[in-house]
Order: structure tokens, then sequence, then C-alpha cells
């Protein structure tokens, strides 16, 4: 993709608006917007049209009609539905038993002395710097030696407990609860869980959803781990079963788009609703850490 | 960070005995599940490849059938010139989708940061949309974009050479993108581009929007130009995020796999050109179910990226990040 790299107006700043570098500063946003939403255009406008005619000059730049012959051939092929489904199921089961363990763990650091408190914290800190790459073999051969190939538990029990998830809890534990409410309940006589269950967790409400967005996300998206446990076409979640038709001799072009669109179109919904705590819940790592 | 509130009253009754057991216990009791999850499926798997990374194992013939081979793997991996190649491949194609990612989003940064404030969550949320899409999702839609002779690349590419003046940096014939050795990594690299701006525009507007903005109007009241305010101002505050955002794509870049996987197939593309070493490592795993030579590989790399990081901290990271906890 050829990018403009030069016209980058390092002039302006929102104090001084001078017209001219405003002006490149918006031909400069419109460009980018126009390169990052292209190509999800042509992923619809695909969707939409037949081998045949995807592979013409020139490519189909507006709809077709063959929608519906397209989701027929995608069904065909594999059980697309049953994929998104398996998608579904263990995204949702990941992001349940992280905010669970999560929220859990977070809570503990945040709000109680005990000893060693903040080597084990650092602890949980440092498990973050271990390359993934590191991980792949060894996860393969584990889950092998519980045979837990081709069970979505194999995916979703290792992360229940994320750093990352512990880490953005107490954050918000820490900041947003105050410790005297804490102690009150406990001078009500409230049992150290019955404090987490009816004190912090109601009050989490949104830590808990910028955690659930982001689990559930990186979920549905997850592509190496499930490539490595799910080996038959039943078992797959939906980026799976999409390399599985990408891979067939034969391409139908049309009905991978169609399947390519109906695995992001559920993303794109949530985004709009959650752009906002998404992209915050994502970015906090690496901006907070 | 709160202080610290002791908590000891004068005598205990027997029920805030209780209590103080279950209190001392219960944090312990709420953080175990991480850990006890990190020993069995992080510090042991970890612990075992490296135990491994010294035997010749092929996993499907029971544990039994394993042997101590000392550095063979090692000395394997080194001498195999596949292993090179895809380390070089990693190298190119880090530096090819890394350095635009960080020249493009920090004048998008600026840009988003000028604007009207009503336009900047919403631009900014648009850019971040290749982030949260499926890297599947995204390589099989770049794949038809780098068609050969059907792709919109080519027939946008093409019709722009012919264009006056500027004609002439545009190719007059379809460029064999996925096809041709010389082209596969830059449109690898450009997949990888195009997913992560919208990332580092958001590390970086975040870092431009932490700086005061009277720095900038005492500066200009001093009679500082514009280039001398980016130079003097922006360049020095913003250096701590963009440490952050370098060490993130050094680390992603030299680990990637989904992008030429799913783009390059398990072949690696023309001539191997698309094969990085997670690629190479998993191609040993899987397909030459080599578990010990793909362990050590892994070590490899992570002594890689362990020495890359530490190079680019030492260079790039003498102000370390002001802890904003």
């Amino acid at each position: 993709m050829a990018v403009a790299y030069s016209s980058a107006p390092n002039t302006a700043r929102r104090s001084i608006g001078k017209p001219l570098s405003r002006g490149a500063a918006l031909a400069l946003l419109v460009l980018g917007a126009l390169l990052t939403v292209l190509p999800f255009y042509f992923m619809f406008v695909f969707a939409t049209h037949s081998r045949g005619e995807i592979f013409n000059l020139p490519p189909p730049t507006w709809f077709g009609h063959n929608l519906t012959t397209n989701y027929d051939s995608l069904l065909g092929r594999v059980p697309f539905w049953r994929n998104l489904w398996n998608s579904l199921y263990l995204a949702v089961l990941s992001t349940v038993t992280t905010l669970f363990f999560c929220s859990l763990a977070g809570f503990a650091f945040a709000m109680y002395n005990f000893r060693f408190r903040d080597q084990l914290f650092a602890m949980v800190l440092a498990t973050l710097l271990i390359p993934g790459a590191l991980n792949i073999v060894p996860f393969a051969l584990i889950m092998q030696a519980f045979g837990w190939i081709d069970s979505p538990r194999a995916l979703w029990v290792p992360g229940m407990a994320s750093a990352f998830g512990i880490f953005l809890m107490r954050q918000y534990i820490g900041s947003a609860i105050p410790k005297e409410l804490v102690e009150a309940a406990r001078i009500d006589g409230d049992s150290e869980f019955g404090i987490y269950r009816r004190i912090v967790l109601p009050l989490c409400g949104p830590a808990l959803a910028t955690l659930g967005l982001v689990t559930f996300i990186n979920s549905w998206n997850n592509f190496l781990g499930p490539l490595i446990i799910f080996r038959s076409v039943e078992t797959y979640t939906a980026p799976l079963a999409l390399r599985t038709l990408q891979g067939l001799v034969n391409t139908d072009w049309g009905a991978l788009m169609c399947g390519v669109a109906l695995t992001v179109v559920p993303l794109l919904v949530v985004f709009a609703f959650a752009s906002r705590q998404l992209i915050e819940g994502l970015t906090s790592g690496a901006l907070k850490g | 960070m709160q202080a610290r509130i002791p908590t000891v009253p004068e005598r205990l009754p027997l029920r805030a005995r209780w209590d103080n057991f279950q209190r001392r216990y219960a944090p312990y009791i709420f953080i175990s599940p991480f850990f006890i999850l990190f020993a069995i499926f992080g510090l042991f798997p970890i612990v075992f490849s490296l135990y491994l990374s010294f035997h010749a194992w092929q996993p499907a013939s029971g544990l039994g059938s394993m042997t101590f081979v000392g550095w063979r793997n090692f000395t394997d991996n080194l001498t195999d010139p596949t292993f090179w190649q895809s380390l070089k491949n990693t190298g190119i194609i880090a530096l090819e989708s890394g350095i635009p990612q960080h020249l493009i989003a920090i004048p998008l940064a600026f840009a988003i940061n000028m604007s009207l404030k009503r336009v900047q969550g919403l631009v900014t949320a648009l850019y971040f949309l290749p982030y949260i899409t499926s890297v599947v999702a995204i390589a099989v839609i770049f794949v038809t974009i780098f068609s050969w002779q059907y792709g919109v690349l080519n027939v946008v590419l093409t019709s722009l050479h012919s264009l006056p003046l500027i004609g002439g940096l545009f190719p007059a014939e379809n460029i064999n993108w996925l096809g041709n050795r010389n082209f596969i990594q830059p449109a690898v690299a450009s997949v990888v581009v195009w997913r992560y701006v919208g990332w580092n525009v958001v590390l970086y507007l975040s870092g431009l929007q932490a700086i005061p903005r009277d720095l900038y109007e005492a500066a200009s009241v001093d009679g500082a130009s514009v280039w001398q305010q980016f130079r003097y101002i922006t360049l020095p505050l913003l250096r701590p995020i963009m440490f952050v955002a370098i060490t993130l794509t050094l680390i992603g870049n030299l680990q990637l796999f989904e992008e030429p996987y799913i783009i390059a197939g398990d072949s690696g593309g023309i001539g191997n050109m698309a094969l990085t070493t997670v690629m190479y490592m998993y191609r040993t795993y899987n397909f030459y179910s080599d578990a010990g030579l793909a362990a050590a590989m892994s070590w490899l790399l992570f002594i890689l990226i362990g020495a890359l990081t530490f190079l680019n901290n030492r260079i790039f990271g003498k102000s370390r990040l002001s802890g904003s906890d």
C-alpha cells in the first residue's frame, strides 16, 4: 500500500490554527481514513459477487447479486454457523472466567496488606514479559498430554486469571473504591468473599466491561491457539474455518468473503457501541505499564 | 498507592480472632488461581521446553523415546540455512513494517491532535478498526487486493502510471505481489502496517495530549518557530511513549506469525521468502514433528528478542517511564 509519507505538517498545533496546515492535516486524515476503510468496503463488495466476477478486469467496486449463492456455497463447504458458535462459546467462557478470577485477584492486590504482596504483584507483571513464541511448542505438548486436543478447555482454562486482567482490575479497584467501604463492611461482620461479592464487584462495572470486551475480542480473533488445538472442522472456530476455505484447491472467493464478513460484522457492531472502552482497555497495558 | 493503615486492636475476642485469620489468608486464596495456572501453563512448559531443547523427541512416539543430545538441536538450527533465512525474512519484514508504522502514525496522531475535539474520538476509532479485526479476515481480504492479474491494487497502480508528472513513480506493469520473490515481503509488511498504524496512533495521541499546551504558548511568545517547538518540546516529551511503542513493535514483529502464515500458507510463500522464524518453528513441530528442534529454535528466538530489547533499552530508553501508577 502506497502511503503518503511526506506532506505531514509538523507545523500547526490546535492553538495555532493556520488555515493552510489545518487543511493539510484534514487531507492527511481523510487519506488515512480512506486507506483504512477501503479493505472493509471491498470485503462487503466481494461477498456479493461470484468468484468469476471478483477476478475480472476491472474488479467490481459496487455490490452484486450473488450474496445468497455465496452464502449457500459457504455452508456447503464448512458448517460455518457451528464454527461461529464455537468461537462464541470460547469467547464467552474466556470472558466470564477471566472477569471472575481477575477481579478477585485484583481486589486482593488493591485492598489488602499482606506479606510479599508487592513481590507477588511484581511477579504477576513479570509474566507479561515472556514472549508468546516461547510457549507455542510446550503448549501444544501439554494439551496433547492432558488429552485436551480438540476441546475448547485448552484455550480458556490457561488464561482464566490473566496477568493483564489482574493488573487492570487492581488499578481500577485501588483508585475507585475507598478502603473505608471495605473496612465498614468488615465491621458489619461480612466475610472477605462477601465483601468482594456484595461491595467490590458491584462497583467494578466500568473495569469489568473494559476487561470483558478486551478478553472477548482477543478470544474471538485468536488464531494460533485454535490452530494448534482444533483438528476437525466440527470443532473449528470461525477463523480456522476461513483458513480451511482459503486452503482449498478451488477456492470460492465469494463464499470465503461471505464468511469473512460474517466473522467481522459482529466485531464491528460491538466496536461501534464500545470503541472508546475497547481502545482504552487494549492500550492500557502499554500506556500505564 | 495508598498508605498502609495498620489496624492492630488491643485485645482480641474470639470472633475477631477468626476474622483476623480469615482476613490474613483471604488475599492469598484470592490470588492463588493466577499462580496455580501460571505454574501449570506458564512456568512448567517453559522449564520443560528448556529441558526438551537438549533432547531429540518425536512427540508421537511417547515420552520414553526422548534421548539426550546435548547442544545438537542448537547447532543443527544454527547450521540450517532455512533457519537463517527465516531470521532474515523476519528481520526484513520487521523493518519494512515497523519503520513505516511509526512514520505514518506520528503525523496522523499530530493531525488528529490538531483537529476538532468532536471528531477526534471518531477518527481514532476508525484508525483502530484494523487492530481489532481478525487477522485471518484481514489477510484473506488483502490476498484478493494483491491479486496479480485482477487485484484492485494493481489496477489502481497501473492507472496512476498514466498520470502526467508523477506517473513515473508507478509501475506500468502489474506487479505479481504474492508470486514474486522481491514483492512478497513488502506485501506482507504492508498488511502488518495497515493493521498496526491505528494502534500506534492511539499511543502517540495519548502522548501528545499529555503535553501541556502552555509550553507551546510560552515558546511562541519567546519567538520559537513551529519547527523549534516541535524539535525542543514535542520530540523530547514524546520520547517515553515512542520508546514504549517501538519496544512493543519490536517484540511483536520478531514473533510475526499470523499475517505471513495466512498470506503465504504453510509453504512460506515463493522461495520461502515469507517464512518467519515462528512459522518455521511451527512447521518444525507440526510437520517435521521434531519437538526438540522446535524448542531449541524458540529459545534462540528468545535470546534474540532479549538481546534486541536490551539494545533498544540502552539506545533509546534512557529516560525511563515516569510511572503513572
